[in-house]
């Protein structure tokens, strides 16, 4: 089948096998290898992306069912002209990633909570980051770098 | 050595320590890491392997007709056709061996039996369920505890003359005056304990992609390994290719926590993969396999025991373990230690005698026993120890801390040879204890929690402290199948005074490329944005035997610091030409070379790798550039400790716990970075809190695995991680050449005891002095109850 | 990664698109929603459907509304909806209690309350909660409408009574003054399934200050039949709202299920969690209800 989908502004048309994962037609179709999988059960939430304006395991959803629709992933975080979203750079100042391989999606949803709640508390933060697995740090500087994110979202600098 | 020999260690070039932000970060916030399962090479196949179903199985017949005949594959492979190249069995790190393809029998769930080339990783799935495989069920050894009863399946009949599964006996300290102090001690305490089986489960699962240049003979290996040199000296062993044609790339790595230390069949599989089509071939498991088939961790049945004077000295410890090593004993340790570094388990205390017995033995479940972010063992020698002193406390009716607090080694008895042969480096244990206490406010915990226990309300306060000896190792004492555990360094100062820095050893998140970049700057006058630090390419870095064991900053980074200062000693020798002074008038002082007397007289590093350079007349002898090369054999293990307070809330209605507070004050010796270390520290409680309530790889009696998605296997969440409260003492390491001890696991190593003990200590109302991790919300009740569960069973 | 096998997908446009598509599909077509069901189990390969019918489109059944004294919610919405919704909150807590620890944040997103209960999952929250709420479930077909009690919906594991060719389209829970809720669950961790849990909703008499005058009682992952537990029930109808009350039915409903012994806990601890559970809900509910 013929899918169109938008993925961080830009139309991309592709047939493909129904069964296609998400997850696989970004990665293996679109080679946007920033979006990782973790775990086949959407337990881990290493493959979030937004499915229009909402964070979801991209491992869980059919490719097909994002046919129409507007993908972001950690690639189109940054504005167009490579300025950091705060999200990313309070990852960067607060030591919130280790391996990295969690944090694409990790920041993804931390950037969703900050929409719908400029100024969570840390139970706040805990509970939205809590179907997303870390094994690096344990949460706390995740938690730190979306605090941080939250204070520094008025005029983020580039870094 | 003496105590002013202790008090030389010299830490004066540390202008580029301190916390700053991370060089690896800038790609991954982007997106733009590379891990393996990111390779894409034109033409590239993708492989899945086909296992087994059941626990314990003769295999009567593979038929792959159908799965060949699919259009989209290009081979399947089986045991058979390895074994025409020799390569049906592969070696362990443990000098055992392991099937790479099963050709007689299946050994444990989730065995590799088959495996699948096809064009694309949908296609491969599919074929693999086109292989059918005729199995003819045997008897299942699951129980470790039954592993030498006389009527237990045989295992490994592919041994020689194998009767039992027994795989080693070993033991260390001193049995007879053991004994003799248990005999006559006034208080002997003894408990049986199960450190259950649990698994690393990095986030990203193992994969390769491997690519053989026809026309070169040259086989790429990019791979999920923490070792890469060592797998590319067993690959050539394995494969018969030379070994400089192989190159071993370890990309970006999501993860390690030793799960990514061993060789697995998988990696291997994709190698044969691209022997057979020519053509590159990527293979990455999903999470059931990794979790079903790759190292597990732990996995000890261990009854302890401790002596002490009625008035709370402890005299001594034993220990019997029976060790679950699976199907092949795939331990990853040094050869002279099948139970790691267990023997470590007279902990942190001052003893008169110790002595421990461990039986290794086979069972149908996955091979393994690697160092889940420790090392070697020395978790499972933590937990006994500090579980046994917190009984000794309930049995005395002492303070577990003040317990601790009287027995601790004191700052005067190091350089302390423990009663098992190892000798510790260096500490100040009642520091880090009393200053873990105060930020606990403990003796406030300990009213609060005796107003709530008369108000009904449980809440515990678990304390726990450790001593772990990393950074393996010595080369006369510690080697990996042959290889000794030694780290090289090559630096190399470019003309315009930039640096890079090879190290054998690379990051699997712990910041290499940022702390090493900051040895090197420390000790050559330079800013850390100045070097370069590669890592994890065969081709590109020395040998070395990898990133585990917390053994990067202890060998990999005492490379660096001595690498950095023969590059400085050579340029000491290009400063005096360029100042036309003798060298011995030239003393390092601010990051430069200074004339002794004249400081204004100095030429630093960049100018001096520009001179190198030059045409300049260096003297007679002295080579031009700026580059110099190490091999580093540590003296000595280091021995980073801390201290750990836990307090927890029980409910006993239904067994729920909730860790509220993680105090950790962990000295680790010098700290390079220490928003690093304070992240590795972090990671650690993290783990605890996985260990001690959730994380277990158990079996059914047919061998099923139960704990073979991250639906079954719990791993914490933001939601059960407290914030850690965290301090911080600094012990110099006397014999390491930045005082730097090793910080990579300490807490996963300290705190599942404290975790455990603060559960036990909130339930001491109901009588319960013991009960097995993991302590699920069913755990505790039914050890209210008086009826404990078996964990790593299946539950009835 | 676990990859589904192959399929054929048809997207529906409207309610009677996706029912002329599912009669022209056969019984080896399955309705897609959220997927958080049905996608894991074709990637292990347990459902191999050979059509997916998605819904997702379906704005039509994509709401929660007060008509006719009853509170409707439609199939489509996502659990994350139904927890925001503070309509149901208000009327019926425990419909909040159970979505605040069904699965992930991310997951409640995505994941609907139709596919949940169609998934039929004994272990599943909403499950245990619309039973607990003798909710009625609204099933359509070609040939037209017809409406099932709660208690009636599963006829097992993994299955219910929507036959090929039907979709659930609502669920329906009269709203009555005097009603309270709660629903309490024990997890090994957060995002677990549950490894017991208990919903209870009270109606107390209004006429006399402290008595029972109706009760629900649901339990999710203890074997109970139909998720529910009529003889606890019943042992609360026109008892007075204490403490020798709550044990009680807390002792019945624990006699009553059947709960099977898994890496959750043993089958002894889960009858405690039975008795427990809906001892603490019953506390909340009342005291929910205004007792």
């Amino acid at each position: 089948m013929q899918i169109t989908v938008s993925v961080n502004g830009t139309d991309y048309t592709r047939v493909i096998e129904p069964r296609l994962l998400l997850i696989h037609f970004i990665r293996d179709e679109l080679r946007l290898t920033g979006t990782h999988w973790g775990c086949d059960t959407s337990n881990c939430g290493a493959c979030v992306v937004w499915l229009d304006e909402k964070p979801v395991k991209s491992c869980t959803v059919l490719a097909a069912m994002a046919d129409g629709r507007r993908v972001l992933t950690v690639e189109g975080m940054a504005s167009s002209g490579g300025r950091l979203d705060p999200v990313q750079q309070g990852f960067t100042q607060c030591h919130g990633l280790q391996c990295g391989f969690c944090t694409p999606g990790m920041m993804l949803t931390a950037r969703w909570l900050l929409n719908h709640n400029p100024d969570p508390s840390d139970e706040v933060i805990r509970e939205a980051l809590s179907g997303q697995i870390c094994r690096c740090t344990g949460y706390e500087n995740i938690v730190r770098s979306v605090r941080w994110a939250a204070k520094h979202e008025a005029g983020g600098d580039q870094s | 050595m003496s105590k002013s020999e202790k008090t030389e260690t010299s830490i004066i070039y540390k202008a580029s320590y301190g916390s700053v932000p991370r060089k690896e970060d800038a790609r991954f916030v982007r997106g733009k890491g590379t891990f393996v399962d990111d390779i894409a090479l034109p033409g590239m196949l993708c492989g899945a392997v086909l296992r087994s179903p059941l626990a314990h199985a003769r295999i009567l017949s593979i038929d792959t007709a159908a799965a060949a005949a699919h259009p989209m594959v290009e081979a399947v492979i089986t045991g058979e056709d390895l074994a025409e190249r020799g390569m049906a069995w592969m070696p362990t790190l443990s000098a055992d061996v392991q099937a790479v393809l099963a050709t007689d029998k299946v050994r444990f769930q989730g065995q590799e039996v088959a495996f699948v080339v096809a064009r694309d990783r949908y296609s491969a799935r599919d074929a693999l369920e086109l292989i059918n495989v005729e199995y003819e069920p045997l008897p299942v050894l699951i129980d470790a505890q039954t592993a030498l009863d006389a009527d237990a399946p045989i295992i490994r009949d592919d041994l020689a003359s194998r009767t039992d599964n027994k795989i080693f006996d070993w033991a260390a300290g001193d049995k007879e005056a053991t004994d003799l102090v248990f005999e006559q001690a006034d208080v002997v305490i003894a408990q049986e304990m199960l450190y259950p089986r649990s698994h690393p489960a990095p986030l990203e699962t193992c994969g390769a992609v491997a690519d053989l240049d026809e026309i070169t003979g040259k086989l790429t290996i990019w791979l999920t390994t923490q070792a890469p040199h060592a797998h590319r000296t067993m690959y050539a062993m394995i494969t018969g290719l030379p070994e400089h044609k192989i190159r071993v790339i370890s990309p970006d790595i999501g993860g390690g926590f030793g799960n990514k230390v061993p060789i697995y069949p998988g990696y291997l599989c994709a190698i044969v993969g691209t022997l057979v089509t020519g053509k590159p071939v990527k293979w990455v498991e999903d999470r059931s396999e990794n979790l079903m088939s790759t190292s597990f961790a732990r996995d000890y049945h261990m009854r302890g025991e401790i002596a002490a004077t009625k008035d709370g000295q402890i005299l001594a410890v034993r220990a019997r373990v029976l060790a679950d090593h699976g199907a092949f004993n795939g331990a990853a340790q040094p050869t002279k230690f099948p139970a790691g570094f267990f023997h470590m388990f007279t902990g942190s205390y001052d003893l008169r005698a110790a002595y421990c017995e461990v039986t290794g033995v086979y069972t149908n479940k996955a091979p393994g026993g690697v160092a889940y972010s420790c090392s070697f063992r020395i978790t499972e020698a933590v937990y006994l120890v500090e579980r046994m002193v917190d009984l000794l406390a309930r049995e005395l009716g002492a303070d577990p801390a003040e317990l601790r607090m009287r027995n601790l080694l004191r700052p005067e008895q190091f350089p302390y040879t423990c009663p098992t042969g190892l000798e510790y480096d260096s500490g100040d244990y009642p520091k880090a204890l009393a200053v873990a206490m105060d930020i606990a406010g403990y003796a406030e915990l300990r009213e609060e929690q005796a107003s709530k226990r008369e108000r009904g309300e449980y809440m515990g306060i678990g304390v726990s402290f450790f001593t772990e000896g990393v950074g393996a190792g010595p080369k006369h004492l510690m080697d990996i199948l042959g290889l000794g555990m030694n780290d090289g360094a090559d630096l190399r100062v470019h003309p315009t005074g930039k640096a890079v820095l090879a190290i054998s050893c690379q990051t699997q998140g712990q910041g290499h490329e940022t702390t090493f970049a900051q040895i090197v700057a420390s000790e050559l006058g330079l800013s850390p944005d100045d070097v370069e630090v590669v890592h994890g390419d065969t081709d590109r870095t020395p040998f070395g035997l990898g990133t585990y064991g917390s053994r990067s900053t202890a060998v990999s980074g005492a490379a660096a610091a001595v690498v950095a200062r023969k590059v400085r000693e050579r340029a000491k020798l290009v400063a005096a030409a360029m100042l036309e002074v003798s060298a011995e008038d030239l003393e390092w002082a601010d990051g430069a070379w200074r004339v002794k007397g004249d400081p204004e007289q100095a030429r630093g590093i960049a100018e001096i790798a520009m001179a190198a350079h030059s045409g300049l007349d260096l003297g007679d002898g002295v080579e031009g550039h700026l580059d110099a090369m190490t091999v580093y054999d540590p003296p000595n293990l280091t021995f980073p400790f801390g201290a750990y307070i836990c307090v927890t809330d029980v409910d006993p209605g239904t067994g729920q716990v909730t860790v509220r507070r993680f105090i950790a004050v962990d000295d680790c010796g010098v700290r390079i970075n220490p928003m690093i270390v304070d992240g590795q520290v972090h990671r650690g409680l993290a783990d605890g809190v996985g260990m001690a309530l959730m994380q277990i790889i158990a079996f059914d009696e047919h061998g099923n695995c139960l704990g073979g998605s991250l639906m079954d296997y719990l791993l914490p969440t933001s939601v059960e991680c407290p914030s850690p409260e965290l301090g911080a003492t600094v012990t110099p390491s006397p014999h390491h050449p930045i005082g730097a001890k090793g910080i990579g696991e300490s807490a996963t190593v300290g705190s599942p005891a404290a975790v455990v003990n603060s559960v036990i200590d909130a339930l001491a109302p109901f009588g319960v002095k013991h009960a097995d991790m993991p302590l699920t919300p069913a755990a505790v009740w039914c050890a209210i109850q008086g009826r404990p569960l078996r964990s790593d069973l299946a539950l009835r | 990664m676990q990859v589904p096998a192959y399929v054929e997908y048809e997207k529906a446009s409207s309610l009677e698109h996706a029912l002329m598509l599912l009669a022209r599909f056969g019984p080896e077509s399955r309705v897609l929603a959220g997927g958080h069901s049905l996608i894991p189990m074709m990637k292990l390969r347990l459902a191999q459907p050979e059509t997916l019918i998605d819904i997702n489109g379906l704005k039509e059944l994509d709401f929660i509304k007060i008509s006719d004294g009853e509170l409707r919610i439609g199939a489509m919405t996502r659990h994350a909806q139904l927890l925001d919704s503070a309509q149901a909150g208000k009327h019926f807590a425990i419909l909040h209690d159970a979505e605040r620890v069904i699965a992930d944040p991310i997951v409640r997103l995505w994941g609907t309350v139709g596919g949940s209960l169609c998934q039929a999952d004994p272990s599943e929250d909403l499950s245990a909660a619309f039973a607990t709420l003798q909710a009625t479930m609204v099933i359509v077909n070609l040939d037209g409408t017809r409406t099932i009690s709660a208690r009636q919906f599963h006829v097992g594991p993994y299955e219910t009574v929507v036959g090929p060719g039907e979709i659930l389209t609502e669920i329906r829970i009269p709203i009555e003054a005097g009603v309270g809720s709660a629903y309490e669950k024990v997890g090994r961790r957060v995002g677990d399934w549950p490894v017991g849990a208990a919903g209870v909703a009270v109606w107390l008499d209004r006429a006399q200050p402290g008595r029972i005058k109706a009760a629900g009682i649901g339990l999710a992952a203890m074997g109970a039949e139909h998720f529910s537990a009529p003889q606890a029930e019943e042992s609360l109808i026109g008892a007075q709202a204490t403490e020798e009350t709550y044990a009680r039915a807390g002792q019945i409903a624990a006699e009553h299920c059947r709960p099977v012994s898994d890496q959750r806990g043993p089958a002894e601890y889960k009858k405690h969690l039975a008795s427990e559970l809906t001892i603490r809900a019953l506390r909340k509910a009342v005291r929910r209800a205004g007792g």
